[in-house]
């Protein structure tokens, strides 16, 4: 723990602290380009620079130097002040200045840091570098000459991403970043590059010239693309959300965010529902609300009424059709659309029960029947890190690239009764082992056999529980927690024939087997529910009603609303509401706030942000064994992979180039 | 070298270089050079390989060579890397050349003391020959390029043709030199100047005149 001063203030900093993070404990803002937390420090801008005795007369790069016992550090000197406007005058020197038509400008570190830092005006009137456009795919836009090489991009893709894929061409002032040969960047979390570069170099491509950041209204939201929940912020102006940018929350998302959870908000304002629509006669017709209600109170369901969860909605929306039908005397609920019909009489064991934060410290994983890398991007990153401390990683599934070194043990399932020596090996000398179990092998059966090589490895130790299930449904653990299933799954429900099924944004269902019931769709986007449904009400997106999300971890976190739902569309709960009383029951609330404080009186853990205690692993069955092969992983499209995606048109584009163009391509030659 | 760029990756250079592949004699260097280095550091091996390759493609265009893309994803393969990793290299040092070159790359040197013992006579004189910069003549023999500081500021000014030196050049001198290796003869590389070695003084040594016969000990006199 060196004891330096910062200012004349005497501090004592962490060992292994840099200088300019010692100055920031010391309350000192340090201007910077390259150095970024998350990433490898490149002391390349020169902008961090301050006066440190012991040390040779002149500024030093406080980012590239370790703290020491001491140091007499000045960043208030005419010095520092003198070395900062230098830099920033060379850094101006080859940067545009074109303010006026850059999209980063008002959330510009350049901007900000030479108004605060620089000189009063430039004094350079030679010729300026210009450098060419370089297309980096359909998300990020770029204007290369705006670039002051801080090589947070590059580094970006190299460390956190694992693909390789930018890279600083050329020297000196010729330097230039791009990717190889120009291909767009393939990757899930791509677009993280808008975020970290600090100057209008990369901006957003759906976002260019769209609106300045002052006149967003900012809303804090969680991103249901997938189960991470990662903490997101909407920006909205008037009736629309313009973009969605990552919040800070080390134990969740650290600061990325998905590409999907990023881009798929232009599928907000597509294909939205907004108006009531009732089939006759095989064809959809406009109605209105009183037609919808009657219609549906004429099939008299009593108790024969199912409710069927999709993977974007939130708990109030599912407390509240769990109360209409118990209200109603049913508890047909369900929210594993595709079949799935896994045992969760304990809720530990359905749960990333390491913790997203926690699972970049175990030090061997075995992911069971999980695209980790598509299925929840986020959890990629945590594993790659995992990897870099040590860890070991095997998949049981078909093979991807992970972007990190993973063993892959087949496809064969019956490898979870029977492992290679190797692994079995791995997981004896591990401390912190870990077992993730995806959708694919939930799907099989294989949760079972999973608790039971859990407790058969020892994944269970003092303070530490490596047994995890990875959903990809926002809605899973929250819809788990609410009692949203049933023991034999969705085909319980499609048995007991109900004459009403309504579907809460449901789309990845099989509509078939509910042929004879009046099938009634609540959601949001014309997909497949709506294609399917006899009636459709309209309701309301994640950004246009406040709700309490479950990420696959357990932690409960609320989202807030941004904008109002287009047209006739309502908030999922008043629909509901409404219906009760067309129905002729009561369900016990009159407002959100009564419907929220019912929900958390019957499930007090939603009612407090952060993680649930779901309890400890059940015991496990020894017997349990499962056979079979993992064809392929649930998700086919990954950026095609729920209703708001697949309207987006960014995401359309990202999946037909990125995903699709070497088809595309070859069908063209 | 501003204009550096890249060769376009052309249908008609991946049909010429797809199939690229070091010769026996070229991949027993490579594999030398990575068992340099401990394994799984075999990338850094990039530099040599790339020079090697470089190298191997002079042999078979009859050139000083240079890099086309499929070889550098060619070598990229060989150390398994990303390919945008060896291309930062290749682009970064101008030993590498990114564009065909001629079977001589003159490459004239314009730094300071260059400048002002006449580097521009001499790059007169390469122009005079039919050369002209950042081109290569229309028969494939010359590439003329201006570079910076070759660190021969003793014996300037000079050129680099491919592997060597010729030092202390008068247009006549290159004019001598660059004929010779026309002809397909080689030329002494080094000082030009007759009775010079190396980069000793020029018309014998003005101090230290004791040591050129002994080791002299010149402490006494201070």
């Amino acid at each position: 723990m060196p004891k330096l001063t910062v200012d004349g203030v005497e501090i004592e900093v962490p060992a292994g602290a840099t200088v300019l993070q010692a100055c920031e404990l010391a309350g000192k803002e340090i201007p910077r380009f390259c150095y970024h937390e998350r990433l490898s420090i490149a002391g390349n801008c020169r902008m961090c620079l301050v006066e440190v005795k012991p040390g040779p007369p002149k500024p030093q790069a406080s980012c590239a130097l370790p703290a020491a016992e001491g140091q007499e550090i000045r960043t208030d000197s005419e010095m520092v002040k003198k070395a900062r406007e230098g830099v920033m005058e060379f850094l101006l020197i080859n940067h545009p200045l074109d303010c006026p038509i850059c999209d980063q400008g008002g959330e510009c570190d350049l901007q900000d840091q030479s108004v605060a830092y620089g000189r009063g005006g430039s004094r350079y009137h030679e010729n300026k570098r210009a450098v060419t456009e370089k297309y980096m795919g359909p998300l990020i836009k770029t204007v290369m000459t705006r670039c002051i090489h801080c090589t947070r991009c590059v580094r970006f893709s190299e460390e956190i991403a694992g693909v390789d894929e930018i890279g600083a061409l050329y020297r000196g002032e010729n330097m230039q970043i791009t990717t190889y040969l120009e291909q767009a960047a393939k990757h899930e979390l791509s677009a993280n590059v808008i975020d970290l570069c600090p100057v209008g170099a990369l901006t957003s491509r759906p976002y260019a010239f769209e609106a300045r950041p002052w006149e967003l209204k900012k809303t804090l939201s969680i991103d249901v693309s997938d189960a991470v929940g990662a903490n997101i912020r909407l920006d909205s102006r008037g009736r629309e959300v313009l973009r969605a940018l990552p919040r800070i929350n080390d134990d969740v998302n650290e600061e990325w965010l998905s590409d999907k959870g990023r881009y798929m908000v232009d599928g907000l304002t597509r294909r939205r529902l907004d108006k009531v629509w009732i089939r006759k006669a095989g064809k959809l017709a406009e109605a209105d609300w009183a037609d919808a209600f009657e219609a549906i109170a004429a099939a008299k369901p009593g108790n024969s009424i199912a409710a069927i969860a999709g993977d974007m909605v939130d708990c109030e929306t599912m407390y509240a059709a769990k109360a209409l039908l118990g209200a109603l005397g049913s508890d047909l609920l369900e929210g594993r659309q595709t079949g799935m019909d896994y045992d969760v009489s304990n809720l530990a064991a359905v749960n990333f029960n390491s913790t997203l934060a926690g699972i970049e410290t175990a030090d061997a994983v075995l992911v069971v029947g999980s695209h980790v890398r598509w299925e929840a991007p986020l959890v990629n990153v945590r594993l790659r890190k995992a990897w870099k401390n040590g860890a070991k990683i095997f998949f049981v599934g078909p093979e991807f690239d992970p972007t990190y070194p993973a063993t892959f043990l087949g496809n064969d399932l019956s490898v979870l009764g029977k492992l290679p020596k190797d692994v079995a090996e791995a997981f004896k000398s591990a401390e912190r082992p870990a077992i993730i179990v995806g959708g694919a092998a939930l799907a099989k059966g294989a949760l079972a056999p999973a608790l039971a090589l859990a407790e058969k490895l020892k994944i269970v130790k003092d303070g530490w529980n490596g047994f995890n299930v990875l959903h990809f449904s926002a809605a899973r653990m929250g819809g788990l927690m609410l009692g949203y299933a049933q023991q034999g799954g969705i085909a319980d429900i499609a048995a007991a024939k109900p004459k009403v099924v309504l579907f809460l944004g449901a789309d990845e269902v099989d509509f078939s087997q509910f042929a004879d019931s009046l099938k009634v769709y609540i959601g949001h986007h014309g997909d497949k529910g709506a294609h399917a449904a006899d009636i459709i009400l309209p309701a309301a997106a994640f950004s246009e009603k406040d709700g309490t999300y479950v990420n696959t971890e357990g932690r409960v976190q609320f989202a807030e609303k941004a904008v109002f739902a287009p047209g006739d569309a309502r908030e999922d709960w008043t629909i509901l509401r409404a219906l009760a009383d067309a129905l002729g029951v009561s369900v016990g609330f009159d407002s959100f706030e009564q419907l929220q404080a019912a929900m958390i009186a019957a499930v007090p853990a939603l009612g407090v942000e952060g993680l649930a205690d779901y309890g400890a692993l059940p015991k496990a069955d020894a017997k349990a064994k499962v056979e079979g092969m993992i064809e392929a992983y649930p998700i086919k499209d990954f950026y095609l992979t729920n209703p708001i995606a697949r309207a987006s048109v960014v995401m359309q584009e990202c999946s037909a180039e990125l995903l699709h163009g070497d088809d595309v391509r070859e069908a063209a030659e | 070298m501003a204009d550096r760029h890249l060769a376009a990756d052309t249908p008609e250079l991946r049909a010429r270089w797809d199939a690229f592949e070091f010769s026996p004699a070229w991949k027993a260097k490579a594999d030398k050079a990575i068992a340099q280095y401990p394994e799984g550091r075999q990338k850094s091996a990039v530099m040599a390989l790339l020079d090697y390759a470089q190298r191997q493609v002079g042999e078979e265009t009859n050139t000083q060579g240079w890099l086309p893309l499929p070889v550098m994803e060619y070598v990229a393969r060989y150390l398994d890397m990303p390919i945008i990793r060896v291309v930062e290299v290749a682009t970064f040092y101008f030993m590498y050349n990114l564009v065909p070159v001629g079977k001589f790359h003159v490459q004239v040197c314009g730094t300071t003391p260059c400048m002002l013992r006449g580097s521009d006579a001499i790059m007169s004189a390469c122009k005079a020959r039919g050369m002209s910069v950042g081109h290569t003549t229309d028969d494939g023999m010359w590439t003329l390029t201006e570079v910076e500081c070759m660190g021969n500021c003793a014996t300037a000014p000079m050129v680099q043709i491919n592997d060597d030196n010729y030092e202390d050049l008068t247009p006549e001198r290159l004019d001598a030199v660059l004929d010779a290796l026309a002809k397909g003869e080689t030329p002494k590389a080094g000082t030009q100047e007759p009775g010079r070695h190396t980069s000793e003084p020029s018309g014998g040594p003005s101090t230290l005149k004791d040591m050129v016969s002994e080791n002299h000990d010149y402490r006494g006199e201070w």
